[in-house]
């Protein structure tokens, strides 16, 4: 099993990929709307890359739920 | 004793021999909709790539749209009314179930008694009724087919929700088919279609208001997920590979979906110079009219050329889908 460092990079190159920002700002402490300025939209596109990368499943209202890098970094380390 | 039946030979293949399209006059800017709901130009242009849409007017109907677009489309095949035997109308606008469109198209555009029906496969509706065609050109059940997506949104908007009246307009689009000369390369391929009956509730006309809605965010994940691996499928059905694709027109659900699926497409080998429709950008969402009306506007701009293999893909309400690669005429 991943730990989180390693779901945290992933992560980071996935959201670089879709949104176009620098995998080392992808940090814990982020929020994904208020600091990264990523839209509800690309948070789908983000799931959705997420789950093939990680082999888990994020719905939509789990998804809502996710507001910092951080949520997503221990969702995933839950759930996978 | 009992005779035996025939069947006509047909045609080895089926071809698109004209287009046409027809838009409302009236432009609604981002800005117009501001006025009325609270949205702004930047919030609707960054999430859904529209910058304009047109709007009927009140006494416009779906059928006035797909007679003007039906009527260019066989103008521009250089054919007569007389020489079309079956219209098809794909919409899921009209007013009412009953009478359909097509018939009453078929009989303004001066087509006389041809078989007429409408189909309704919501936004994937020119792409299901495509096939239709194709395939009853190939059987010879037509000689000619007039296959028109015409749709009135705007009827079946809430224009106070900001969800949807900001993404749906009006407008047609027509293509006349019929056999493929023996000297001509097949010009539309096999269709790849589907559904997903599961997911129909999420896009829908609520009865308490007659008015469209939709889970956007679900509609978004299907979309640009389920949606390039069916394109790809029809890639393969006519024995191409991506790059062999020049022109993609995918149905003008939102510009964010259309990259996607570009995207996705050009992961598995189609070319990076590939052109992609973006009509939605002054057009909106028109249903089952979008990718007709994307494909009369680009030739117009000089953006598709004759001989180009385009790749068309709808999908949208029922939920439902369809892909096919066509040679543009
Ligand atoms: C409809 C769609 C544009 C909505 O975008 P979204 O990012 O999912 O929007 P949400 O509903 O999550 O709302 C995000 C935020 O924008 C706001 N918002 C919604 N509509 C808005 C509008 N028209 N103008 C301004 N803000 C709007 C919301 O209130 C919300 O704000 P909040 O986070 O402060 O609460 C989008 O989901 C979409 O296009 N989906 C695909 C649908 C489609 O293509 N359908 C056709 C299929 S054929």
């Amino acid at each position: 099993m991943a730990d989180n460092a390693e779901i945290l990079s992933g992560l980071a190159e996935i959201v670089e990929e879709v949104a176009g920002i620098d995998a080392a700002d992808v940090s814990t402490e982020k929020s994904f709307v208020d600091d990264l300025d990523i839209d509800s939209l690309s948070m789908v596109e983000i799931a959705v890359q997420a789950e093939d990368k990680f082999g888990v499943k994020i719905p939509d209202d789990q998804l809502a739920e996710l507001k910092t890098v951080g949520d997503a970094v221990s969702y995933i380390a839950k759930n996978k | 004793m009992s005779g035996r039946m025939t069947l006509p030979s047909g045609a080895a293949g089926a071809r698109i021999l004209g287009i046409g399209s027809s838009q409302p006059n009236t432009i609604v800017t981002n800005d117009d909709l501001a006025e009325r709901v609270e949205t702004s130009d930047e919030w609707i242009r960054d999430r859904v790539g529209i910058a304009e849409r047109r709007i009927a007017d009140a006494d416009t109907t779906v059928v006035d749209m797909a007679v003007e677009a039906g009527g260019r489309a066989l103008k521009d095949a250089g054919l007569t009314p007389s020489d079309i035997d079956t219209v098809i109308v794909a919409t899921c606008t009209m007013p009412s179930p009953i009478p359909n469109a097509a018939a009453q198209t078929a009989d303004r555009i001066g087509i006389s008694a041809p078989g007429a029906f409408d189909l309704n496969a919501a936004c994937a509706g020119f792409s299901y009724a495509l096939g239709t065609a194709s395939d009853l050109v190939r059987a010879g059940s037509a000689r000619h087919a007039l296959v028109i997506g015409a749709e009135k949104l705007s009827d079946w908007l809430d224009w106070q929700d900001r969800s949807t009246c900001i993404i749906f307009a009006d407008g047609a689009g027509a293509a006349v088919v019929g056999a493929a000369g023996s000297d001509d390369r097949i010009g539309i391929g096999p269709v790849a279609w589907g559904s997903a009956g599961d997911l129909n509730q999420m896009i829908r006309i609520r009865t308490e208001n007659n008015a469209l809605f939709q889970e956007g965010q679900a509609v978004f994940r299907w979309a640009t997920t389920k949606i390039a691996p069916v394109a790809l499928r029809a890639i393969e059905l006519a024995g191409l590979t991506p790059a062999d694709i020049d022109v993609l027109i995918p149905h003008q659900a939102n510009l964010r979906i259309v990259d996607s699926i570009a995207k996705r497409l050009r992961s598995k080998g189609a070319r990076e110079d590939m052109r992609v429709a973006d009509d939605i950008v002054h057009s909106g969402n028109t249903s089952s009219a979008s990718i007709p009306l994307a494909l009369d506007h680009m030739r117009a701009e000089g953006r598709v050329c004759s001989g180009d293999t385009l790749l068309l893909v709808g999908f949208g309400a029922g939920l439902s889908y369809a892909s096919q690669v066509v040679v543009c005429p």
